[in-house]
């Protein structure tokens, strides 16, 4: 075997010892860092505004800050779901709509329903409509943004005949109800237990279930998830009835906490999700984020909201402070992704040989 | 074949395939038995690829057989072969870059603890258990993204080891590899092959061949051909029996005088793609740049008008020398690229025929930046005429015209600029037999008017029956420049598989 080729390729240094573990903490820091780096982001958010205005840091001011990132962080954790298998749902904000309209319908003509049912109810209605975008999306073979951008405006179309016109006010609510948005259980708000929960269990089965390792395969590499035999229709199917679900328990979580519902409830909440996601590190081509990642993306879009309110600035540039700040998680995690695969080849190519 | 060998763990019989009209498979018979590394090995488009889709269940076939420890079996999707323990390793690793080495062996197959939880610890010593058997310094717990091809082929053939897969057919496992890398990669086959597993080894390499296999199977227009033990064949035969095949189409070669030098390339290198390729084409002249798929040709092309900016080297026309990287300084400098790829690269093909033809004209024929509907038409109307071009309608969508008609457009397009140096890439692909004679006949009819054409062609007839002068590429080095008198079958064949090396 004496082809040119290989006489041109030039004979690498002797290999050190297995360089496999720095390569992995390497990795790991880095994915760690992604999350690290958001919590950073957060303190530094809340300390520098504290210095400004020292009302932002007071007990109550932190509790809203939790409470109003909860019903985002739920909608995030279904929406990174979608993301991981290279697919987006854009819907979930109409969604959220159709379900708070139905919780508050429900309540106030039935006000001795018991709660779960009402939670349960919000949640099938939003798995169903998941259900619709994802049999759209795995057998119509249609492109996940058409078919959600489609059932955004059908399911807000819906909701807007329902209401016809309509709102449910918090008068005609029952209290109980109504102090699921409001009180706590050991100092910690209602609404943000319901979203830890949500975040530690999807969390730890996309962890542990082979079925949530292979949302991870989809997203990374279509062709070899079908080749591993990976069900992918199935999978995609269930990330958007999980997507579509999450919206519908935020919708109920939403009419508790607000009270009054009209048929525009969450309108602009698609992209607030998103953003969220994008931010918390979930790539948008899929295979890699956490929904730890976009939780915490929630709380970090929703304190710079409150930040910048509470600092009286231009509603203008709250938005522009927002897309900046996606812009520039984009960025970042462009950056690492390069810096990092830059160094495992180097690391490989070394090891070679 | 002896009457006392085994069982074959799998085999094909008289398999057949189609795709459309297309007859990629005529006769596909192939036995592999345990312990047996057996070569397939045959010119492009011999069927190989479509072989191995049949046995790994990717596609299915129209007719025939295939056993299972002699029986009869079907597989429906690729799991399918993977449960009969048939593991396939593509030129193109299948893994998941966003994913640890470990996960991307188990996926879907993850040892479980309690709960139908992961046990990610049984999963990491289970997987770098596999790495250390099979001889390799690899991190289980590492992601995928940034392994070299040669590790991440290890990993394939960790993930096939994983399900005691007795069954690995690995398609060119070599052609991205180094020297050591391959011999690591046979050091594993030899192993895998003495616990008794079958492989069937696809390679262009015939040095590899005669190196790891005990029988070759020979693939020649869709048919297996021939089956024997290497040990029984030369290379000399095995090339013969690759190409065995008369000249039957009829070329209208037409004699043309050599003009001046229009094109000189010299030491033009894409680094990892193509190293130091030097050659000239002069006027009235048909150079083929011939070779294997992956030899770097279409790179070259595409190199040279601009569109992959080289590493070093210069390219020169008309005597002018030509900035790297810009295609439209190639254009004006009479340059016309037919690719590869016409659906894709060559034509709009919801536009007209006119539009299309007119795309390289856009300047000449606007006036005032608007485009003049009437010249844009008579320029089409006059090319698709010289051309002889089959169409109802300018107006119709090219989509709508054969492929031979297609690509006259394509080249219609390009005379239309009037180039000095023509390059095109697989001129006949895909195109029926008689317009291929057409476009044969068009390209030497060009040449004999003064153009001087540069053609990257992966069929021999073609290449032999068209060139004056025949460049062979093998892994990104030109590895002969044969004459026309020079230039037959089997030193082409030679030359492309790397059996020939020019001299110096």
């Amino acid at each position: 075997m004496n082809t040119p080729a290989e006489s041109a390729v030039a004979t690498p240094a002797p290999a050190p010892a297995r360089g496999g573990g720095r390569a992995r903490r390497m990795t790991e820091l880095a994915f760690r860092v992604r999350e690290l780096g958001i919590v950073l982001a957060l303190g530094l958010l809340i300390l520098v505004t504290g210095i400004l205005e020292p009302r932002f840091v007071g007990a109550g001011s932190l509790r809203n800050l939790a409470l109003n990132a909860s019903i985002i962080a739920i909608l995030a954790v279904g929406q990174t779901l979608v993301i991981l298998t290279r697919n987006i749902d854009i819907s979930v904000g109409s969604i959220l709509g159709l379900a708070a309209f139905m919780a508050g319908t429900l309540l106030s003509n039935n006000p001795d329903l018991p709660i779960p049912l009402v939670i349960v109810l919000g949640m099938a209605l939003g798995g169903a409509c998941g259900m619709l975008n994802g049999v759209l999306v795995t057998y119509g073979r249609v492109p996940a943004l058409v078919v959600t951008l489609g059932t955004l405006y059908i399911f807000r179309g819906i909701a807007f005949l329902w209401t016809d016109g309509r709102q449910v006010n918090a008068e005609t609510l029952p209290d109980r109800f109504l102090n699921l948005g409001t009180s706590s259980i050991v100092g910690i708000p209602i609404l943000v237990l319901f979203a830890f929960v949500v975040v530690l269990v999807v969390g730890q089965c996309l962890r542990d279930l082979r079925a949530g390792r292979e949302f991870y395969a989809i997203g990374s590499n279509p062709e070899a998830a079908r080749l591993a035999g990976v069900r992918s229709d199935r999978r995609v199917n269930t990330a958007f009835v999980v997507s579509g679900a999450l919206a519908g328990l935020g919708g109920v979580l939403f009419t508790a906490r607000f009270g009054t519902v009209d048929a525009t409830a969450g309108t602009g909440y698609e992209l607030t999700v998103v953003a969220a996601a994008v931010v918390g590190g979930v790539a948008v081509f899929g295979g890699s984020g956490s929904v730890y990642g976009a939780a915490l993306g929630a709380l970090l879009l929703g304190s710079i909201t409150s930040a910048l309110i509470v600092l009286r600035v231009d509603a203008f540039w709250q938005m522009a402070a927002i897309g900046g700040l996606l812009l520039l998680a984009i960025a970042i995690d462009r950056f690492v992704g390069l810096r990092l695969e830059a160094a495992l080849r180097q690391r490989s190519s070394r090891r070679a040989g | 074949m002896t009457p006392d060998a085994p069982t074959p763990i799998l085999e094909l019989r008289d398999a057949v395939k189609s795709y459309g009209a297309v007859r990629a498979l005529r006769r596909g018979t192939i036995a592999l038995r345990p312990g047996e590394v057996r070569a397939l090995v045959g010119e492009n488009g011999a069927g190989k690829s479509t072989l191995v889709k049949l046995l790994a269940g990717v596609i299915r076939r129209d007719g025939g057989e295939m056993l299972v420890d002699g029986e009869v079996v079907d597989f429906h999707a690729p799991p399918d072969a993977r449960a009969a323990g048939i593991a396939v390793i593509y030129q193109e690793p299948t893994l998941f870059p966003d994913l640890s080495v470990a996960e991307n062996v188990v996926m879907g197959r993850h040892p479980l603890k309690g709960g139908r939880r992961i046990d990610r610890t049984a999963m990491h010593e289970e997987v770098q258990g596999l790495l250390d058997r099979l001889g390799v310094r690899l991190d289980a717990e590492r992601p995928v993204r940034g392994l070299s091809i040669a590790d991440q082929q290890i990993v394939e053939i960790a993930k096939a080891l994983s399900f005691d897969a007795r069954v690995l057919i690995m398609d060119e496992p070599t052609a991205a590899l180094s020297g050591p890398e391959v011999e690591r990669l046979f050091g594993v086959v030899g192993a895998l092959r003495d616990r008794g597993a079958a492989i069937l080894f696809i390679s262009h390499r015939l040095e590899e061949v005669f190196a790891i296999c005990s029988t070759v199977t020979v693939m020649r227009d869709g048919e297996v051909v021939h089956d024997a033990d290497t040990a029984d064949l030369t290379t000399d035969e095995l090339v013969r029996r690759m190409v065995g095949r008369e000249l039957t189409a009829l070329f209208p070669k037409l004699d043309s005088e050599p003009g001046p030098t229009v094109l000189r390339v010299e030491r033009l290198t894409r680094e990892g793609v193509f190293t130091d390729v030097s050659f000239e084409v002069r006027a009235g002249e048909i150079v083929a740049l011939a070779g294997l798929v992956g030899a770097g040709r279409s790179e070259v092309a595409r190199a040279i008008f601009g569109i992959d900016k080289p590493d070093g080297g210069t390219v020169d026309v008309a005597g002018e020398r030509l900035a790297p990287g810009r295609p439209l300084a190639a254009m004006r400098a009479g340059i016309g690229f037919v690719p590869e790829d016409r659906r894709q690269q060559g034509l709009v093909m919801d536009h007209s025929i006119q539009r299309n033809v007119t795309l390289t004209r856009l300047k000449a024929l606007a006036r005032f930046g608007l485009l003049r509907t009437p010249s844009e038409r008579s320029l089409a109307a006059e090319w698709s005429k010289r051309l002889q071009l089959k169409y109802h309608r300018l107006d119709d969508p090219v989509g709508f015209l054969s492929g031979g008609n297609q690509q006259k457009v394509v080249l219609a397009k390009w005379l239309a600029t009037h180039p000095k140096v023509l390059m095109v890439d697989e001129p006949t692909r895909g195109i029926d037999v008689g317009t291929k004679a057409e476009v044969h006949r068009l390209l030497s009819e060009l040449a004999q008017k003064g153009l001087a054409v540069l053609m990257v062609s992966s069929e021999l007839p073609e290449v032999l029956g068209m060139a004056d002068r025949v460049l062979v590429m093998h892994e990104g080095r030109i590895t002969a420049e044969l004459s026309r008198e020079e230039a037959d079958e089997e030193s082409v064949m030679r030359a492309a598989t790397g059996q020939l090396e020019l001299a110096a």
